[in-house]
């Protein structure tokens, strides 16, 4: 086993946990002193930051959503002058103002580090070829993947996101070892690969690292078995620092949350509960070494688990559960919380059915109805009607025992649901409530 | 025995029309067609003059398509040629799957493809009854 950090990474729980209270002690006295906002919120709710006496604590403070830092855009939650900000990323602001974030040297120094470890736990080291295919530029991925894999000494190809023939004649003459995307484009990228007639088992493509998109169980053994690598989940989310946050190990049995620089809890989404270890609810992070943006209680709106357990790999940080869906994806049908993720496991256990789908959310009269649409590929394809109609049937009754509602199914044409390279659109809801 | 081409297509407008505009461009001639209709989808079936070159230009035009092995047989063209054919199938339980009508003749006789679960034994059948079918070459040529 190869670590990056072992001292950080396997950190005997009570000695980390104590890192994790000095840290968040100061993080909250900073925060207090040079963040209008956050002493808003504190003295709304009484707190003071010598309140934090126990890591317990954290539950006195309040939480942090999305809609702060929209209403302190762009940059009132920072804690330092902008002359110590030697970067900024923002969301798209699709839905909304978009949201900013800063990082000082040693955030960026902190983000590399976690993006190291993640490649180390990947099997990656100096010797690496990574090509990094997350989109550069105000999204956090390429930048962030980009730092850490030069941090390993890596020789690092910054396609970015794109131009996917490119992508892959370059993967194939610089002989790239590892891979850095979403899970949906290494999808795409091996139908453009077989397009191209290369047989990715030519290539030497050895492992992969995936994020910024909630992903099965399944599609980890799609992707693993058409391309013949290890793939490996990533998460993290800007407001955070962006990927890194928690990454997994060869263990593959959950990711491990850079315990050093945050501190996870889970939350029942409605209460606000903080639930006991275990249960499933969503992820609640506090930044404790972050300077330009410290995030407090931060709502992740990602539903997961948590792990305290020391990790075969020898890592005692936490580990979260592969995110069960995001509270913004779930669409409620019926009183039913529906998560793309589910639809796509259930589409990826029924042989030569690929998980390209759509979720068409729509209101006849009094009842909403889900349609899923799901593309034929050649191997389900059959030139007789009933067979097609019965293979309709079959997705539709599994469908409907995972989800618990009923459900129709569309099969649409090959290749017409579109392969987004960043985050897939899944969830299309005309219902006008 | 000879080869039809399948295609899946969704029910939207002008699916069709790009399948046999892909054909055309590509020099291909359609002998015969069918489709089997759905209220989502609709599967054409179609006996083109060159089935490699058909499967792969739809292929590249990113359509789901399949090849699939069908016979076509002659009947008699005149009334009551069918149901005899058909009848002496039935006595011998061969299962069609579906058929259609080919659009051009052999002889006196007309053509028509049939699907059948069982190619092999269709043949068997069809030699030891003296119903005649088309070999392949014959077909995509007439
Ligand atoms: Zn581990």
């Amino acid at each position: 086993m190869t670590y990056w950090d072992k001292e950080k990474e396997c950190m005997p729980r009570e000695q980390l946990q104590k890192l994790q209270l000095r840290r968040l002690q100061e993080t909250v006295y900073r925060a207090y002193a040079f963040v209008p906002a956050y002493k808003e919120k504190m003295d709304q709710v009484g707190v003071k930051p010598e309140d934090i006496k126990r890591i317990e604590d954290i539950s006195k403070l309040p939480f942090t959503t999305k809609q702060d830092l929209r209403d302190n855009y762009p940059f009132g939650l920072f804690a330092v002058p902008m002359s110590d900000v030697v970067r900024i990323h923002s969301s798209s602001g699709t839905t909304g103002k978009p949201t900013v974030v800063g990082y000082t040297d040693k955030d960026i120094d902190t983000w590399s580090e976690l993006l190291a470890r993640a490649l180390y736990c990947s099997g990656a080291s100096k010797h690496s070829v990574v090509q990094v295919s997350y989109g550069y530029g105000l999204f956090t991925g390429g930048l962030g993947a980009h730092y850490g894999a030069e941090k390993i000494g890596a020789s690092v190809i910054p396609t970015s996101g794109g131009n996917t023939h490119r992508q892959i004649m370059l993967m194939q003459d610089f002989e790239t070892t590892e891979l850095m995307c979403t899970p949906s484009y290494a999808l795409f990228m091996y139908e453009v690969m077989r397009e191209m007639g290369i047989n990715p088992s030519e290539l030497k493509l050895r492992a992969g690292i995936f994020g910024a998109e909630p992903w099965s169980e399944n599609m980890r053994r799609e992707i693993e078995t058409k391309l013949g690598i290890d793939a490996y989940d990533i998460y993290g989310l800007s407001e955070i620092i962006g990927p890194g946050v928690a990454i997994e190990c060869n263990k593959k049995a959950g990711l491990h949350i850079g315990e050093d620089h945050f501190i996870p809890e889970i939350i029942d989404p409605e209460t606000c509960e903080v639930l006991p270890e275990g249960e499933a609810g969503e992820l609640v992070l506090t930044t404790i070494t972050k300077e330009a943006l410290p995030m407090i209680r931060y709502r992740t709106r990602d539903l997961t688990t948590l792990n305290m357990e020391r990790c075969e790999c020898g890592r005692t940080h936490a580990r979260m559960a592969k995110v069960l869906g995001r509270s913004d994806d779930m669409v409620i049908i019926r009183g039913v919380n529906v998560f793309p993720s589910m639809v796509e496991s259930v589409l990826l256990n029924i042989p030569g059915v690929e998980p390209h789908y759509l979720l068409v959310v729509d209101r006849k009269g009094n009842l909403d109805e889900l349609e899923v649409h799901v593309e034929v590929s050649e191997q389900v394809f059959s030139d007789e009607v009933r067979k097609m109609e019965s293979l309709g049937l079959q997705i539709g009754k599994e469908l409907e025992s995972a989800l618990g509602i009923a459900v129709r199914v569309r099969l649409v044409e090959h290749k017409t649901i579109e392969r987004s390279e960043g985050k897939a659109k899944r969830v299309i809801d005309k219902r006008n409530i | 025995m000879a080869k039809q081409i399948s295609v899946f297509l969704e029910n939207k407008v002008g699916r069709l029309a790009h399948v046999t505009r892909v054909l055309g461009e590509a020099g291909i001639n359609i002998r015969a067609l069918s489709i089997a209709d759905t209220s989502d989808f609709g599967i054409l079936r179609i006996i083109v003059s060159d089935p490699a070159k058909a499967y792969q230009v739809l292929k590249d035009a990113r359509f789901t398509v399949s090849e699939t092995e069908v016979i076509a047989v002659q009947v008699p063209d005149s009334p009551g040629g069918l149901a005899s054919v058909l009848e002496q199938m039935t006595e011998q339980e061969l299962s069609i799957e579906y058929l259609y009508a080919f659009l051009g003749t052999k002889g006196d006789d007309a053509l028509v493809i049939f699907k059948v679960e069982d190619i092999s034994r269709a043949r068997k059948i069809f030699n030891e009854k003296g119903i005649k079918f088309l070999d392949e070459n014959t077909l995509y040529k007439l």
